[in-house]
C-alpha cells in the first residue's frame, strides 16, 4: 500500500475535476484526481455539446461568461482541438407567450453584456429560411458547440503537463478526516491524503458529501439524443426551442446531433442510461416539425448518458457547509458542461485565495438542509412526472 | 397460444416458423428483404429467370423445398416484409415498414437475422468496384447482375469459390480467386472437417470445378491490396513464393467468413460470449436456441454455420419455444436435429481453420488505411487513439475518441478489425479489447417514419 500526499484531492475525472486540477496548477498546488473509470466518460462526454450562455438563470450568467473564454482559447490552453465551433445559439419561440419570455430574458441578461438579439418571424426566415413554425427568437452570438467527447481528455492531459495526477480506474472506497487531513482509501491500494477535498464525483456526488453529513436530493437522468448521417451542411447556429421540445446543431462535418425533453431515466448504480424507443419517435416528428428539410434524412445512433439532477435545477457549488477545506461542485443539472472551466476556475480561487469575484448565491449546499427542496419549473417542464 | 415473433426469414426463420405453423401457433414473422428466403436462398426479383438450379447445384432441391414450405404456410403467418426490426426492448420489437413505425409485443421471440461479411480492411478496399462476397451474391441472386466483367474474388472463405463460380456461370471473368489461408492448414483441418463428409465434398468439388475451368485459384496470398486511382484497375499480392503478383480487374469481391448480426439480441437483453477460434462474439444460447427469458437465437446470428445448420436450429428454437410454454414436443425428433446441428456447427468450426481470419495482418495495416468508411477513420488514427494517455483502452472508449463505429453502419463492418488492430498496437488480447456496446438503431431508421397509433 502506498500514500500519495498532495495539498488538494479531487474525486472525480469529468471535466469539472480536470479543469479545477488544471487552474490548481496553474496557482501551483499539488492535485491528485481519482476517477472511478474513464476520465470524461459519463455526462462530460456524452452531453449535446452546447457552449451555451444565453437561457441560464442570471445568476449563472457571471460564471457562464468567464468559462466561455476558455472555450475560445481552448486549443490554446490544451494543444487539442474539441471541435469549438462559435456558432451562435438561437432559441426559438412558438408561441406569443414564449416570445414574451424571450423579451423578458433579454432585458434581465441586458447587464451581462450578452449582445442577445431579438428576432421576429420575418427576420428569422431571412436569416434562417429553413426554420419552421417558430415566430420569434433570441440568438446569442457569442455561444457555441464543441464535440464533449474527447474534451476531459484533452484538459486531463493539459493538467498532467503541468504536473497534475490523474488517475484513472481509481476508485475511491472510504473517505475520512484524519489529524484534520482528508484520507482517501482507493480500490488499488493507493491511498491519498489531503488538506483540500474536491467533490466533482457527478450523478455519485452524494457518496462523498454523506462522509460529512452533507448531502443533495441529487437523482440521475439521462439526456437522450440522437444523430443523423452527414447531409450538406446548412444548418449553421445550435438551435434550442423554447419549450424544449426539440434541440438541435449541426457539425460541420453535416451530422445534425438532435435532443428534446422530457429528458431520460439513467441509473446511476448500474451504470445504464436506455432510450426509450417512443421518446426518439417523438422527438423525430418534433424535430422535422421545427426544420422539415431534415425529412429525408435517418437516425443512425441513439444514446443516453447518467448526468446528475437536483429539483430546482441549480448546481451545487461551493464550499462544504460541515467540513472546512472540503468543496463541492455536482448536480448541474444537464447544462454544466459550458460551464466547466469556470467551476475548476472558481474553485481555484476558493481553494487557493479562499474567495471568488464570481457570485454563486444559490448554489450552497445548505439550502437543502432540513430535506428543503424547491421544485424548477423548468424541472417540471423537463422531466416525465416521476 | 403464445404470441411469437421472429426476426429474419432465411433458413432459420423460416424453418422455425414453419414448426410453430404445424402447432397452431401464427407467428409475426419479420422480415427486411421483399421476399423470403434470406441471403442462402435468396429468390430472383419477380420477372427476372435466373436458372437457380444451375446456380445453386446441390443445394437447390434445399431451395425449392424452403420456397414451397414457405408457399404452404403463408396463410398461417403474419409475414411482413420490407420490414425492419431496429429495436428490442421492455418486450416489444420496434419494427419500421416504409413511413411506418409499428411495435410487436411478444411472449417469445426467435431472433434469426443472419450474419453478414467479416471485413479486413486492407489498402484500397474503399474503391468503387469493391463488393463483399455477400454484396456481390444479393447483385446476382436478387438482380440478376453483376457487380464487374473481371472479378477478383479475394479473403478467405469457403463462399469466395461457391460465389466466383456462380458469378462465372453468369458471364463474369473471374479473373483469381485469391485466399489469403495456406494449402497446408487447409490439410491441417481436413480431421475437422470430416465432422460433415458431405458438406466438406461439396467445398472439394467446387474448388476442383474453378481447376477445370482453368480460374487461378492461390493458397497462402499475402500483401492483398486493390490497386486503382478512382476505381478498382486491379489486385496486387504476394504469392506463398514470396513471388509479388499484379491482376487487372474491374471488380473485386471480398470477404473473410461472416459475422452474426447480434445487435437486436444484445438490445433484447442476450449475454455476449467471445469465441476464440472464430475471434468474435457471439449472443449466449444453449444449442436449442435459449438465450434470455423469452428469447431465442437461431441461424447464423446465433452460431456461425451455414443454411444447413440454419434450418435445424431453427427448428430447434421452436421447439424450444413451445417445450418452455409447456407444449409436448417430439423429444426423439429434437434429439435428431441436435445430433445434426452439433455435427454441422463443429464443421464450421473446422472451417474457421481452413479459411482464417488473418488477424496478424493488423498488425501490419498500413496507417493510411481507412478502417472504418463510415467516418473515414484510418489505422494510423486507430493506433494514435489507442496509445493516448487516457486514450483508447477498449473498443468504446476508442469510438468514443475516433468517431470509429460512429457511422451509418455503427461498426458493423469495421468493429472486429479496430479491436484486433488497436490490441495489436498495444500488445493486448484481442478480447480483451471488448466489442461495441449496441444501440438502436441497429440500421438507419427514416427520420419521417412516424409511430403507428
Amino acid at each position: 500500500m502506498s500514500i500519495l500526499r498532495t495539498e488538494v484531492a479531487i474525486v472525480g475525472g469529468g471535466l469539472m475535476g480536470c479543469w479545477t486540477a488544471y487552474f490548481l496548477r496553474r496557482r501551483g498546488r499539488s492535485v491528485a484526481v481519482a476517477e472511478k473509470g474513464l476520465i470524461g466518460a459519463q455526462a462530460s462526454g456524452v452531453n449535446f455539446g452546447n457552449l451555451r450562455i444565453q437561457a441560464r438563470v442570471v445568476g449563472e450568467l457571471p460564471l457562464s461568461i468567464r468559462a466561455q473564454e476558455y472555450w475560445e482559447r481552448f486549443e490554446e490552453i490544451t494543444g487539442e482541438s474539441c471541435e469549438f465551433a462559435p456558432t451562435g445559439h438561437l432559441r426559438i419561440a412558438f408561441t406569443p407567450e414564449e416570445v414574451a419570455t424571450l423579451e423578458k430574458y433579454a432585458t434581465e441578461a441586458e447587464p451581462y453584456g450578452l449582445g442577445l438579439q431579438l428576432l421576429d418571424r420575418m427576420e428569422l426566415r431571412r436569416r434562417w429560411p429553413w426554420l419552421a413554425l417558430a415566430i420569434g427568437a433570441s440568438f446569442s452570438p457569442r455561444d457555441g458547440a464543441a464535440n464533449p467527447r474527447g474534451t476531459a481528455t484533452a484538459v486531463a492531459r493539459a493538467a498532467q503537463r503541468n504536473g497534475a495526477r490523474i488517475m484513472d480506474q481509481l476508485k475511491v472506497t472510504a473517505i475520512e478526516s484524519v489529524a484534520g487531513r482528508f484520507r482517501l482509501s482507493t480500490d488499488r491500494g493507493v491511498t491519498i491524503e489531503s488538506d483540500v477535498l474536491v467533490n466533482a464525483a457527478g450523478a455519485w456526488a452524494n457518496d462523498v458529501a454523506e462522509a460529512f453529513g452533507e448531502s443533495a436530493p441529487i437523482f440521475a437522468a439521462g439526456p437522450a439524443q440522437f444523430v443523423t448521417e452527414p447531409v450538406p451542411h446548412f444548418i449553421d447556429p445550435a438551435v434550442q426551442a423554447m419549450d424544449g421540445s426539440t434541440i438541435f446543431r449541426q457539425v460541420p462535418r453535416g451530422n445534425v446531433v438532435v435532443a428534446g425533453y422530457p429528458r431520460g431515466p439513467s441509473d446511476a448504480r448500474s451504470n445504464r442510461a436506455p432510450v426509450a424507443p417512443l421518446k426518439t419517435a417523438a422527438h423525430m416528428a418534433r424535430l422535422i416539425e421545427a426544420v422539415p428539410a431534415l425529412a429525408s434524412c435517418h437516425v443512425i445512433r441513439v444514446w443516453s448518458g447518467i448526468e446528475g439532477y437536483l429539483p430546482d435545477m441549480l448546481p451545487v457549488l461551493g464550499a462544504s457547509e460541515t467540513r472546512p477545506g472540503l468543496f463541492h461542485a455536482f448536480g448541474f443539472c444537464g447544462h454544466g458542461f459550458q460551464l466547466a472551466p469556470g467551476v475548476g476556475l472558481v474553485l481555484s480561487e476558493l481553494i487557493v485565495d479562499g474567495a471568488t469575484p464570481t457570485p454563486l448565491r444559490g448554489f450552497e449546499i445548505s439550502r437543502f438542509s432540513g430535506g428543503r427542496q424547491t421544485e424548477a419549473e423548468q424541472f417540471r417542464r423537463e422531466f416525465d412526472a416521476r | 397460444m403464445p404470441e411469437v415473433a421472429i426476426v429474419g426469414a432465411g433458413p432459420a426463420g423460416l424453418s422455425a416458423a414453419s414448426v410453430l405453423v404445424e402447432h397452431d401457433v401464427k407467428p409475426v414473422l419479420i422480415d427486411e428483404g421483399k421476399r423470403p428466403g434470406g441471403q442462402a436462398y435468396r429468390s430472383p426479383a419477380p420477372g427476372l429467370d435466373l436458372p437457380i438450379d444451375a446456380l445453386l447445384g446441390t443445394e437447390s432441391g434445399k431451395y425449392r423445398r424452403l420456397h414451397a414450405r414457405f408457399a404452404a404456410i403463408a396463410e398461417r403467418l403474419d409475414y411482413r416484409p420490407e420490414t425492419l426490426a431496429w429495436n428490442v426492448q421492455e418486450g416489444k420489437v420496434f419494427t419500421v415498414s416504409g413511413p411506418r413505425i409499428v411495435t410487436i409485443g411478444y411472449d417469445a421471440l426467435i431472433l434469426a437475422p443472419g450474419a453478414v461479411d467479416r471485413l479486413l480492411p486492407i489498402k484500397g478496399w474503399t474503391l468503387p468496384g469493391v463488393y463483399t462476397l455477400g454484396g456481390a451474391q444479393v447483385f446476382l441472386k436478387d438482380q440478376g447482375c453483376l457487380v464487374g466483367r473481371r472479378i477478383a474474388f479475394c479473403g478467405s472463405s469457403p463462399l469466395l469459390y461457391l460465389a466466383a463460380l456462380q458469378c462465372r456461370m453468369m458471364g463474369a471473368v473471374v479473373v483469381a480467386v485469391l485466399d489469403t489461408t495456406s494449402f497446408s492448414r487447409k490439410i491441417g483441418a481436413v480431421p475437422m472437417l470430416l465432422a460433415s463428409p458431405r458438406t466438406f465434398a461439396r467445398g472439394l468439388s467446387y474448388l476442383a470445378k474453378l481447376r477445370r475451368s482453368g480460374i487461378p485459384v492461390r493458397h497462402g496470398v499475402r500483401s492483398l491490396e486493390v490497386a486503382g486511382a478512382k476505381g478498382v484497375e486491379g489486385v496486387i499480392y504476394r504469392e506463398s513464393s514470396g513471388e509479388v503478383r499484379a491482376v487487372a480487374c474491374d471488380a473485386v469481391a471480398l470477404g473473410f467468413g461472416l459475422r452474426p448480426e447480434f445487435q437486436l439480441a444484445e438490445l433484447a437483453g442476450c449475454e455476449l460470449r467471445y469465441d476464440a477460434i472464430f475471434r468474435q462474439w457471439f449472443p449466449v444460447c444453449d444449442l436449442d436456441g435459449r438465450s434470455a427469458k423469452g428469447l431465442y437465437a437461431a441461424g447464423d446470428g446465433a452460431a456461425i454455420g451455414g443454411a444447413d445448420a440454419a434450418e435445424l436450429s431453427g427448428q430447434l428454437a421452436a421447439y424450444a419455444v413451445l417445450e418452455d410454454r409447456g407444449l409436448p414436443v417430439p423429444q426423439a425428433r429434437l434429439r435428431g436435429l441436435r445430433r445434426g446441428l452439433g455435427r454441422l456447427r463443429r464443421f464450421q468450426r473446422g472451417l474457421a481453420s481452413a479459411f482464417a481470419w488473418p488477424h496478424a495482418w493488423l498488425a501490419d495495416t498500413p496507417d493510411d488505411v481507412i478502417v472504418c468508411r463510415c467516418e473515414g477513420v484510418t489505422a494510423g488514427d486507430v493506433r494514435r487513439v489507442a496509445h493516448a494517455e487516457f486514450g483508447g483502452s477498449e473498443i468504446n472508449r476508442l469510438k468514443a475518441l475516433s468517431r470509429l463505429g460512429m457511422g451509418r453502419c455503427q461498426g458493423r463492418f469495421c468493429a472486429l478489425s479496430a479491436a484486433e488492430l488497436s490490441a495489436a498496437a498495444l500488445g493486448r488480447p484481442h478480447a480483451d479489447f471488448g466489442r461495441l456496446r449496441g444501440q438502436a438503431p441497429v440500421k438507419p431508421l427514416p427520420m419521417a417514419a412516424r409511430l403507428e397509433p
